[in-house]
């Protein structure tokens, strides 16, 4: 029998279905091995089934490339009509690919990482998990669905944060993001139920295709903001990013797979997917391109003062997610996929190689007590220059190519806007800096304590093999789209942005492209002066604006002030004057009495059989007189 | 013999029976004690049955009778068993139960 496309895309779902089923009901008595075995393997299967898709879609004409897959009628309740169905298009492809393909170089580097940990099989299933729902995320081809998706990635988001559960820093960071993502799931549900009672459908053909004539221009607006405040939440933008840095205390596979390359990314895949409803609220597009380039600038200065090695990425994925969001916001549509695509390679790619330093240094994530690494991991070393070099933007590595498209989208296209590009341009000259200062705090500068230095190990091969993949992918990822040669992403997606010419494709500009080299490499040298080798202490910033930055602009304090002791205030009070001072009061109150009431009556319990008998007797005796005289 | 002389002679032995129940101490003797009571609650059934002409009440009286036979021999079965552990079968000393 000839095998469909669809059939293959079933099996996209289903590998990593059954991977976690594997991992979770067996995965306590099965040996490590075969657990790592299932759980890679199946990711590594559903890249292979959703490569197998991808080519036979791009052999298809352009306008046939989208296929709905129906797998099952979900929820059919009178004129509510909901079906499991999956959306085979350009853009769902692409996405799949992302996810597998990083998912799988992450889980190979995973089973090096958390070999020895105790709950080795309940890693693999949360991770297996989390690219099930991820790919529910991307395939789904109704609202509903993508909710399912949507709820499954936080969750597992949730789960992995808090994988070290027993340490109390791992549980309060996965309750915050858990907490902050809720907003967002709030924002999506409200978008949603406003699409089903003005269309009176969730699958994306209809709501896409009657959006123009059943929304009017409030209602539209009002969509789009609720799916904005879903994408914030989801992608830590401004001013919803506060649960991303502290994710970081999740294992360092995860942060590369779910922080950084896959589901922080969904909220600029949901403004991609939905984007003809953004595009008749261009307020709302607006306000996520001034969001994504305020995080991106603001982002991108808090990483000049971690400490952390993880919170310097975490910091720099906020802000590249800025970068994205930005070029959506300026209906770069393909721009913006091309950056995740690109940042998802040289994020994970950095996430792994700093992952193989904590890994060298027993858990150590300070940068301050790193340094001279250079001679100890040389494959790491060189690995991580590349993600460094990639990350700021240096010609031919990835980075440059989805960035420079962004910067001339806002500098030079035609929704161009001067301010946000500005703001764009300094902020590449500030991704240079720390995450050169970084790389020279961690593998250059002269160790603070050489007993540090002179234990680390260079990674085993089942973690550096996938890292040196995404060296590969890192360095050399951006050149499926070079201006004047090549626009493989953008043709790629042509056909999902065809109906509405929707997609602005920005203009090659010579003099965008000098101005950010420039600027990265002033970057660069600030950090090279700064941090460079025989530098040891700290350098001097003016206190206040440090401790501004080591504050993260006091939005913690903010929310802190405004959210958080306010409402534990409030359910403290709750607690001590309506839960103990009347709920638990009249339940003890009622105790009491009965209590009373028993003591009051126990003398009738004599315990002598005769006074029972007396009783007995006298008892009868009323009886008959009453109903014998009455 | 009229009616009212059974009920008398019933209502007598009843009486006796519940005094018994009442004033002594002794388990064996209010056992017997309450056989009195459920003989003179069978003379009456007989009585009236015999009066009304009816088999219903002597019925009623055999089933007392099979009853009465259970219940004495769980309730010896409860005095062995406590005269086995106290060595005494005095019901007011058997008084744990008060409340």
């Amino acid at each position: 029998m000839e095998r469909t496309a669809p059939d293959y895309a079933a099996l996209v779902l289903l590998l990593p279905a059954l991977g976690f089923l594997a991992s979770a009901l067996l995965g306590r008595w099965l040996p490590r091995a075969v657990v790592a075995l299932v759980a890679c393997g199946a990711i590594g299967v559903a890249f292979v089934a959703g490569l197998s898709v991808t080519m036979q879609m791009a052999a298809l004409p352009a306008a046939e490339r989208a296929q709905r897959l129906v797998l099952w009628p979900w929820i059919f309740a009178g004129d509510f009509r909901v079906s499991l169905g999956f959306l085979l298009d350009p853009l769902s492809l692409f996405m799949v690919l992302v996810v597998t393909g990083v998912g799988f170089l992450i889980h190979v580097y995973a089973v090096g990482y958390m070999h020895g940990d105790p709950g080795f099989g309940r890693f693999f299933a949360y991770m297996n998990l989390f690219v099930l729902a991820m790919l529910v995320l991307v395939l789904a081809d109704n609202v509903l669905l993508l909710m399912v998706g949507w709820g499954g990635v936080g969750l597992c988001s949730y789960l992995l944060i808090a994988f070290w559960f027993e340490r109390p820093e791992a549980a309060d960071a996965g309750l915050k993001a858990f907490v902050v993502n809720a907003i967002g799931d709030v924002g999506l549900m409200l978008a949603a139920l406003l699409l089903y009672g003005r269309i009176g459908a969730l699958d994306y053909a209809t709501v896409l295709s009657q959006a123009p004539q059943a929304l009017d221009q409030r209602a539209a607006t009002l969509v789009a903001l609720f799916l904005l405040v879903a994408a914030v939440a989801k992608s830590a933008q401004l001013p919803l990013h506060v649960w991303l840095p502290d994710a970081m205390a999740g294992p360092t596979p995860v942060s590369a797979l779910i922080h950084a390359a896959t589901m922080v990314t969904a909220g600029v895949y949901l403004i991609v997917r939905l984007h003809p409803l953004f595009v008749l609220a261009p307020e709302v597009l607006a306000l996520a391109a001034t969001l994504g380039a305020l995080t991106a600038f603001f982002a991108a200065t808090l990483g000049l003062v971690q400490t952390n090695i993880k919170r310097v990425m975490a910091y720099s994925t906020v802000s590249q997610l800025g970068y994205m969001f930005l070029a959506v916001g300026l209906a770069s549509f393909s721009a913006g996929m091309f950056h995740l695509m690109t940042h998802a390679f040289y994020k994970a790619l950095l996430f792994l190689a700093g992952g193989a330093v904590i890994h060298a240094l027993g858990g150590e994530e300070d940068l301050r007590k790193m340094g001279g690494l250079r001679q100890r991991l040389p494959v790491t070393y060189w690995s991580f220059l590349v993600g460094t070099i990639a990350l700021s933007g240096v010609l031919p590595f990835s980075g440059f190519f989805s960035k420079e498209e962004i910067l001339s989208a806002a500098l030079a296209g035609p929704r161009a806007n001067p301010l946000l590009g500005l703001l764009a341009l300094a902020t590449a000259g500030v991704t240079a800096a720390y995450i050169f200062r970084a790389l020279l705090m961690a593998f250059h500068r002269p160790p603070d304590e050489p007993e540090h230095a002179r234990h680390a190990h260079e990674a085993p091969p089942v973690m550096a093999l996938p890292t040196l993949a995404l060296v590969a992918l890192a360095a050399l990822g951006g050149l499926v789209q070079v201006p004047g040669v090549s626009h493989a992403v953008e043709g790629w997606l042509e056909p999902v942005f065809a109906k509405a010419h929707a997609d602005v494709v920005p203009p090659f500009s010579p003099w965008v492209t000098a101005l950010s080299w420039l600027v990265a490499l002033a970057g660069l040298a600030v950090a090279w002066r700064v941090y460079a080798p025989p530098a040891k202490e700290a350098p001097r910033v003016p206190s206040g604006l440090y401790r501004l930055l080591a504050n993260g602009y006091y939005v913690e304090a903010l929310y802190s002030a405004v959210f958080v002791r306010p409402f534990r205030a409030l359910a403290r009070g709750l607690g001590e004057r309506v839960d103990r001072g009347v709920v638990d009061a009249t339940l003890d109150g009622i105790g009491q009495r009965l209590a009373d009431l028993s003591r009051g009556l126990r003398w009738v319990q004599s315990g002598y059989a005769r006074s029972y008998a007396l009783a007995m007797l006298l008892g009868t005796v009323v009886l008959l007189w009453y109903l014998l005289w009455k | 013999m009229p009616l009212e002389a059974y009920i008398a002679l019933s209502a007598v032995l009843f009486a006796t029976g519940a005094a018994g129940v009442l004033l002594r101490r002794n388990p064996l003797v209010m056992f017997m004690a309450v056989e009195l009571m459920l003989n003179a609650a069978n003379l009456a059934f007989t009585a009236f049955a015999r009066a009304r002409n009816a088999l219903d009440g002597q019925i009623f009286a055999l089933f007392v009778v099979a009853v009465a036979a259970a219940e004495v021999v769980v309730g010896l079965a409860i005095i062995v068993a406590i005269f086995r552990r106290r060595a005494s079968i005095d019901v007011d000393e058997i008084s744990t139960l008060r409340g």
